[in-house]
């Protein structure tokens, strides 16, 4: 009985170091492979509060449009003017909260819920709005579009 | 088994002659555990230990995308969380391993206490435990405010309140904590500091004293085996207590893992400091028995403000704690105390009844 | 008789357009001021107190503008009838006196061009107007009783007795007083309706200046009941969409020949409380049971309505509900939730387009509400499905740790074993 399992200890001692050997370098992989995907820097490069880099170029915004994107969680309006500026509001209706957008023939922002009309600085000039549209500081960097809260 | 020499390969012979390892080799190979029936006891320590190691990885991890600034913090947690693989899991282990560091430093240092470890020539090793157990509280009272959520931001605020409670220095105090009159992003600031860089270099010093001098003693027989007398057995601290000890460390990951994927830690509202208190605000449970006395003591106790001597009665319980190696004279000379097996097990019913109060009454401020 | 007085009128007014005084070269000090401030009576020194800050002293007129005479005589020489002086104007006179400069086009460019001119033919249209015309009412507000003469503000400025927060008081000093207003047989409860009012609290709470009070529906100068065929146009000043709604909705044609007013049969008028989803459909609070059954077409149609906007209503709340659990959760969900908001804008909509009175009007809107919903709401209930992927990445881990631990386990047991047969020394 002792002989035998003399006999066959090496062989199940060295099973038992492969196996242990094995699962720690499986175990040591389910460690780093999640820190080191945490250490890859994710797509979206930085959140802030403050600022947002729209996925649009400068360029590709043509006068006398408007175009929303999201700014945080909100909707906020980036528009061109006839005459080339550009400009960004929240794009949220100061009446009941609905999604503004550019009307191109009327040349100002528009809220269809309720018919209300905000012109080129965010005022309210028409409708049910009771104030106007928080202004956004809109910023090219070489092809980029910066949007910041203003400070 | 002893020393016997090992054919060592070259690498070894080349780092012996520079550093010393033979030395280093020969001082584990002669560590011994004391094996008894509290031996599971000794686990704890070095259990702790390790869930520190783990807040050491994870904590220096989520520095890589932390912002310490009222504006920021909250958005770059949400970012973690949302944005960063593993984000998540990351602040999930790190929040989790911290509750279950506190955990085991309590029970570490209540099997120590009832063992009665502390006895001489250990008064120091106690000294230093009970200095890591301040400290890691303030990992604790820090690291929770850093989010910069609505519940960490109100907790704080009544955290630093019970500050400026504290006679004669306590306003100086409680200014200094929070960096100004009110909990904001200095305060926010603050914390941070003394989180990442003032307890981490304490801890390191007090923490090299403690393990040093565990080494340097170590194991405590408990008083009551040793009096029984009887064949005192051991077992080598390498390779047997080492891997029962991996043992344990490695099912502490697993329930960390289980945990953090189960109840992965939430970011709720960002903090704002002009809204109404939340319903409930509660701070961490390791300080829960605490917060729950205040409330409950009067608000006059003999002509002083209840929570004046609520806060001064847990200073100085805190500083008997801190004395009881010197207090306890009978266990020092070797003879059984009853008083402070007593003084230990009416600590933890104390605690105990305290937090489960704590966390079943409903709150109604 | 009455064209008589109608001619008479208008030979006053006439006669107050044809002299534009000569402005406000008034040279100064005045006399006036010395004396009333003297006589020690408060009834002749307030006017002169007051006057410091009205309008009209900042832009340099002073008591002759008005009162007539010459100020530059010492003593009660300066009270010369014969000087134009008029002491303290009738009723009547009153439109003259003001007239006389505020209908001058020309006259009033020099001080304030964007002013309007017309305030004294309004008035001859208003209810005060033609009272005070046809019967010499005597108790009928006149300019000086909303622009107290002597400290005269305008509008913006938040003293002025016609600034928008002040607006309803200063009708409702007469209008609000049950005695004053006896002979009229009106109610007086407006005020006291009106500050219960959706409109009173914007203005007050949320400091909405834009929001409407008195004159804003009532007209200001031309004051008089909006009328039933006006109600609509009133109130679709602001609310345009619902107006243009109900303008081609059965209900306008119907309301009409009914004789009763549109927006008000259903929000009333001083009180309008805020629009909720409970005055719709046949329920306790809807207004529609008032006249329709849930038999008849109308009934159906009002209970249709409601359906589908609580059914929009139940899933935008859903969707969110679903975002917000997968947000705190720790998933990434913001874009879910930035789309979500199309949703709401539908509800919005929705809610505008009931005042069609026609379920496809409404449908129209909930439809593509109800898309983005469901959409957000799948997207939602794929985020926590996420989650338990994580598990299934964790049901892994375990497994290796356990298989770690049995390893070390094995091993122990192995080391054990060995001691026990080569005992220690």
């Amino acid at each position: 009985m002792a002989e035998e399992t003399l006999d066959r200890e090496p062989t199940r001692r060295g099973f038992i170091n492969w196996f242990l050997g094995t699962s720690a370098v499986a175990f040591l992989l389910s460690v780093f492979y999640p820190v080191g995907r945490y250490l890859i820097p994710p797509p979206v490069a930085e959140s802030t509060a403050g600022t947002v880099t729209l996925p649009l170029k400068a360029e590709d915004v043509k006068p006398n449009t408007g175009q929303i994107f999201k700014f945080g969680n909100r909707p906020a309006i980036l528009v061109r003017t006839t005459a080339g500026e550009l400009r960004a509001f929240s794009a949220v209706c100061t009446h009941l909260n609905c999604t503004v957008q550019y009307r191109p023939d009327l040349g100002h922002i528009w809220c269809a819920c309720h018919n209300g009309h905000f012109d080129l600085n965010g005022k309210n000039i028409a409708g049910p709005p009771p104030r106007p549209l928080d202004p956004y500081v809109v910023n090219v960097r070489g092809r980029q579009i910066v949007v910041s809260k203003s400070a | 088994m002893g020393g016997s020499a090992k054919p060592h390969g070259r690498l070894w012979t080349w780092l012996d002659e520079r550093v010393g390892l033979a030395e280093l080799e020969k001082l584990v190979k002669k560590k011994e555990v004391p094996v008894h029936r509290h031996t599971v006891w000794y686990y704890l320590g070095g259990m702790t230990l390790f869930l520190f190691m783990i807040q050491v990885a994870t904590g220096i991890l989520l520095l890589f995308y932390y912002r310490p600034s009222a504006e920021e913090a909250y958005e770059s947690v949400q970012f973690l969380m949302a944005e960063v693989e593993f984000g998540w899991l990351i602040r999930s282990i790190h929040s989790w391993a911290s509750n279950l560091m506190i955990f085991t430093l309590f029970i570490h240092l209540f099997s120590v206490l009832l063992l009665k470890a502390y006895r001489p020539p250990r008064e120091v090793t106690w000294l230093s435990g009970i200095g890591l157990l301040g400290v890691g509280m303030g990992f604790g009272f820090t690291g929770y405010l850093l989010p910069w959520n609505e519940l960490a931001y109100f907790a704080t605020k009544v955290g630093t309140e019970i500050t400026g409670v504290v006679p004669l220095v306590g306003p100086f105090l409680g200014r200094l904590l929070r960096g100004g009159d009110e909990v904001t992003g200095a305060t926010l600031t603050r914390f941070y500091g003394i989180h990442v860089a003032v307890l981490p270099l304490l801890t390191t010093l007090i923490l090299g004293l403690h393990l040093f001098l565990v080494q340097k003693h170590g194991m405590s027989v408990p008083p009551g085996v040793e009096r029984a007398g009887g064949a005192r057995r051991t077992m080598h601290f390498l390779p047997n207590f080492l891997l029962r000890d991996l043992v344990g460390w490695l099912s502490a990951l697993a329930i960390l893992a289980a945990l953090a994927a189960y109840y992965p830690t939430e970011l709720g509202q960002k903090a704002d400091p002009f809204a109404p208190a939340p319903i409930g605000i509660k701070p961490e449970w390791y300080f829960m028995f605490m917060f729950k006395t205040l409330k409950y003591l009067p608000s006059y106790i003999l002509g002083i403000e209840g929570e004046i001597v609520g806060v001064v009665g847990f200073g100085m319980g805190g500083l008997v704690l801190l004395l009881i190696p010197f207090l306890d004279r009978r266990t020092a000379r070797g003879e059984p105390s009853r008083l402070f097996t007593w003084i230990g097990i009416a600590i933890i019913l104390y605690m105990i009844a305290l937090t489960y109060l704590g966390y079943t009454e409903v709150a109604t401020q | 008789m009455r064209g008589l007085v109608a001619l008479a009128w208008l030979a006053l007014v006439g006669i107050a357009a044809l002299p534009a005084p000569a402005a406000a070269q008034q040279q100064r000090p005045e006399s006036c001021a010395a004396c009333h401030l003297e006589t020690g009576d408060e009834r002749l020194a307030n006017p002169v107190k007051q006057f410091g800050e009205d309008i009209h002293s900042a832009k340099g007129f002073g008591c002759v503008a008005c009162h007539g005479g010459d100020a530059r005589e010492a003593g009660m020489e300066a009270m010369d009838p014969a000087k134009g002086y008029i002491g303290k104007p009738e009723r009547r006179q009153v439109l003259q006196v003001c007239g006389r400069c505020h209908s001058d086009a020309r006259f009033m460019k020099q001080y304030n061009p964007a002013l309007r001119v017309d305030q004294v033919t309004e008035y001859a249209t208003s209810v005060h107007g033609r009272r005070l015309r046809e019967f010499g009412d005597p108790k009928v507000a006149t300019c000086v009783n909303c622009h107290p003469a002597h400290s005269i503000k305008p509008p913006s400025d938040p003293r002025s007795s016609v600034h928008p927060l002040k607006v309803a008081d200063t009708c409702g000093r007469c209008h609000g007083d049950p005695k004053y207003m006896e002979a009229y047989k009106i109610p007086t409860d407006q005020l006291a309706k009106y500050r219960q009012s959706v409109h009173w609290r914007l203005m007050s709470v949320k400091g909405d200046l834009s929001a409407p009070t008195c004159n804003d529906c009532h007209g200001n100068h031309g004051a008089a009941p909006p009328g039933i065929s006006w109600v609509g146009n009133v109130c679709g000043q602001c609310h345009t969409v619902q107006a243009e709604f109900f303008g081609k909705s059965p209900h306008a044609k119907v309301f009409a020949q009914m004789g009763v007013p549109g927006c008000a049969t259903c929000h009333s008028n001083h009180e309008i409380k805020e629009a909720t989803d409970a005055m719709l459909g046949l329920a306790d609070q809807a207004v529609c049971a008032g006249c329709h059954a849930a038999a008849d077409k109308g009934g159906k149609a009002a209970a249709d309505m409601r359906a589908l906007i609580d059914s929009l209503g139940g899933e935008y709340d859903k969707a969110r509900a679903i975002l917000l659990q997968a947000e705190r959760a720790g998933m990434e969900v913001s874009q879910a939730q930035f789309d979500l908001n199309g949703a709401k804008d539908a509800l919005v909509k929705a809610r505008a387009a009931v005042h069609a009175f026609a379920v496809a009007a409404v449908k129209k809107e909930t439809e593509p509400g109800l898309t983005i919903s469901a959409k957000a709401y799948a997207r939602g209930v794929r985020a926590l499905e996420e989650l338990q992927f994580r598990r299934k990445g964790l049901a892994v881990s375990l497994v290796i740790i356990l298989a770690v631990i049995a390893g070390i386990v094995v091993k122990i047991r192995q080391l054990d074993r060995k001691e026990q047969r080569t005992p220690s020394p």
